[in-house]
């Protein structure tokens, strides 16, 4: 990273916005979608080096189209650079990730510490999940932790954060404000439980939800129907998961080799079918992403490109979810951007407004 | 055993019926049993629990037991020893995503949970487990607890 990269010391990119009735965090992803805009995430994969300028390069293709970042922690048990530490390199420059804490290497102590020293490096968002088992990925020797679940881990961040304590009960002096965001599966057994789980997952504090690659449309409606008879939509912003498919041989692979993913045959008819695939699983990701978005209740979308994220741009651009607005980014504020000078889209200062 | 412990959540609703009555008896006993002295009771106990609540449900003796809670489907058996499932990754066919060859633990709950007449208490938040609970009686904490509360009750 040169000198001109570093933050402003006078008004540092990275730097809290103003408080806000009625929000718990600081951060543009909960300013956002408390303003009813349809929001835009996505997964940043992890790079599995000690380069900062890695990070910052992965993030950079992002810029313009989306309002929240999800830094991995460990995903598929691999193991990568971690979460806290991409999350503190990109708060540096401003931008809003979504800090991923899975329970599958660290106890109660380690992750009470991590959410404190990422709050303090700027992290206003933080995913919480139970993480898959250490058999799927590189590491299938390792000892799986699991001491807190996905529930327990959001009621042990909303104690830290509403109540200034750590779960032992000890006060914190200066409480992490932070944006509390689960994930679900509308494709997942047993579908009629789903919605139900949802709803213990909002009673432990979950404020926003990011749910699982949604390929079959149906499963997400009737997740989402179910779930505005219990009462749920008003009480938390869902954004269901998408990405493009590469082939049908990767979808073909995905469906039988990745738990919980649930890609319907009349998706790998159309890849196989199609003289050029990955633009077929583009367009697909971006019909999935207009069908989402008529759905009662939701909020936005979490797009997870594995391996395509430079596609992500493009996605959402011609899905046309953003409106013309342009999420705000690093350097966003100069008007040489091209981003910013691309079309007719107004940048937002969130920033500066709020 | 693994076919005990489906077995156990397909009669959850007997197997619910008769620890509430088991329950109420220690209740009943606790002067009994605090003139023994808890203390005193607990490795006896715990070798009766483990060994009943080990064949009928591959218990783990976590020592805050759940299975009122979770269709008699024990959760410590889930890999993950996730204690408010079922997590996102269960296969299409019902089975584990960590061990195929078994079924999902909370599938199992869910259906257990739905043949129990106190079913519902599937949708409360478990806490985390306490390590230091490991081992010990859940029988005789739960009825300590109990009994502890209603003498409290009844001094109001």
């Amino acid at each position: 990273m040169n000198d001109s990269a570093l933050p402003d010391p006078v008004s540092p990119p990275g730097s809290p916005l103003p408080e806000k009735p009625g929000h718990v965090s600081l951060g543009r992803l909960e300013r956002v979608l408390r303003s009813g805009k349809f929001a835009v995430t996505a997964e940043l994969a992890p790079p599995d080096s000690a380069r900062a300028e890695d990070v910052y390069d992965r993030a950079r293709v992002f810029d313009g189209y989306v309002d929240g970042m999800n830094a991995t922690d460990g995903s598929g048990a691999n193991c990568h650079m971690s979460s806290v530490a991409m999350c503190a390199l990109l708060t540096t420059v401003g931008y809003s990730p979504v800090l991923q804490i899975s329970c599958r290497d660290r106890n109660r102590i380690a992750i009470q510490g991590d959410v404190l020293g990422a709050a303090a490096m700027g992290v206003s968002n933080i995913l919480c999940l139970s993480g898959d088992g250490v058999q799927v990925g590189d590491h299938p020797e390792a000892k799986p932790v699991f001491d807190l679940d996905s529930l327990s881990l959001l009621e042990t961040i909303r104690g830290m954060r509403d109540d200034a304590r750590f779960l032992s009960g000890r006060p914190i002096t200066s409480a992490p404000q932070v944006f509390l965001g689960a994930a679900e599966n509308p494709s997942a057994l047993p579908y009629d439980f789903r919605p139900h789980r949802l709803a213990k997952k909002i009673a432990a504090g979950a404020e926003f939800i990011q749910t699982q690659y949604v390929f079959d449309i149906e499963h997400l409606r009737r997740f989402m129907a179910k779930s505005r008879d219990l009462g749920l939509l008003e009480k938390c912003f869902i954004l269901p998961g998408v990405g493009p498919l590469a082939s049908a041989r990767t979808a073909t692979w995905i469906r039988n080799n990745v738990p919980g993913i649930h890609i319907p045959d009349a998706i790998i008819a159309r890849l196989e079918g199609a003289k050029e695939p990955k633009k077929e699983g583009r367009r697909i990701c971006i019909e999935l992403i207009q069908q989402i978005r008529e759905i009662e209740g939701v909020s936005g979308v979490h797009v997870m490109a594995y391996r395509q994220e430079e596609a992500v741009a493009e996605i959402i651009q011609q899905s046309g979810v953003l409106d013309g607005r342009v999420p705000w980014y690093p350097g966003c504020d100069h008007q040489s951007d091209p981003a910013a000078s691309a079309g007719s889209r107004s940048i937002e200062r969130e920033r500066v407004e709020s | 055993m693994y076919t005990v412990r489906l077995w156990s959540v397909t009669h959850s609703r007997k197997l619910e019926a008769l620890y509430r009555t088991f329950e109420s008896t220690l209740v009943r006993l606790h002067p009994l049993l605090d003139r023994i002295g808890y203390q005193r009771l607990e490795k006896p106990v715990r070798v009766v629990e483990k060994a009943i609540k080990g064949f009928l449900f591959d218990c783990q003796m976590c020592g805050r037991c759940a299975l009122s809670s979770t269709g008699m489907s024990c959760p410590m058996n889930c890999p993950k020893s996730i204690r408010n499932g079922p997590c996102g990754g269960v296969r299409s066919d019902g089975m584990c995503e960590v061990k195929p060859g078994m079924r999902c633990v909370w599938l199992e709950a869910w259906r257990g949970a739905g043949r129990m007449r106190e079913g519902g208490a599937i949708h409360e938040v478990q806490i985390p487990v306490n390590h230091l609970l490991e081992g010990s009686s859940s029988w005789l904490r739960v009825v300590r607890e109990k009994a502890g509360a209603a003498r409290g009750e009844a001094e109001v």
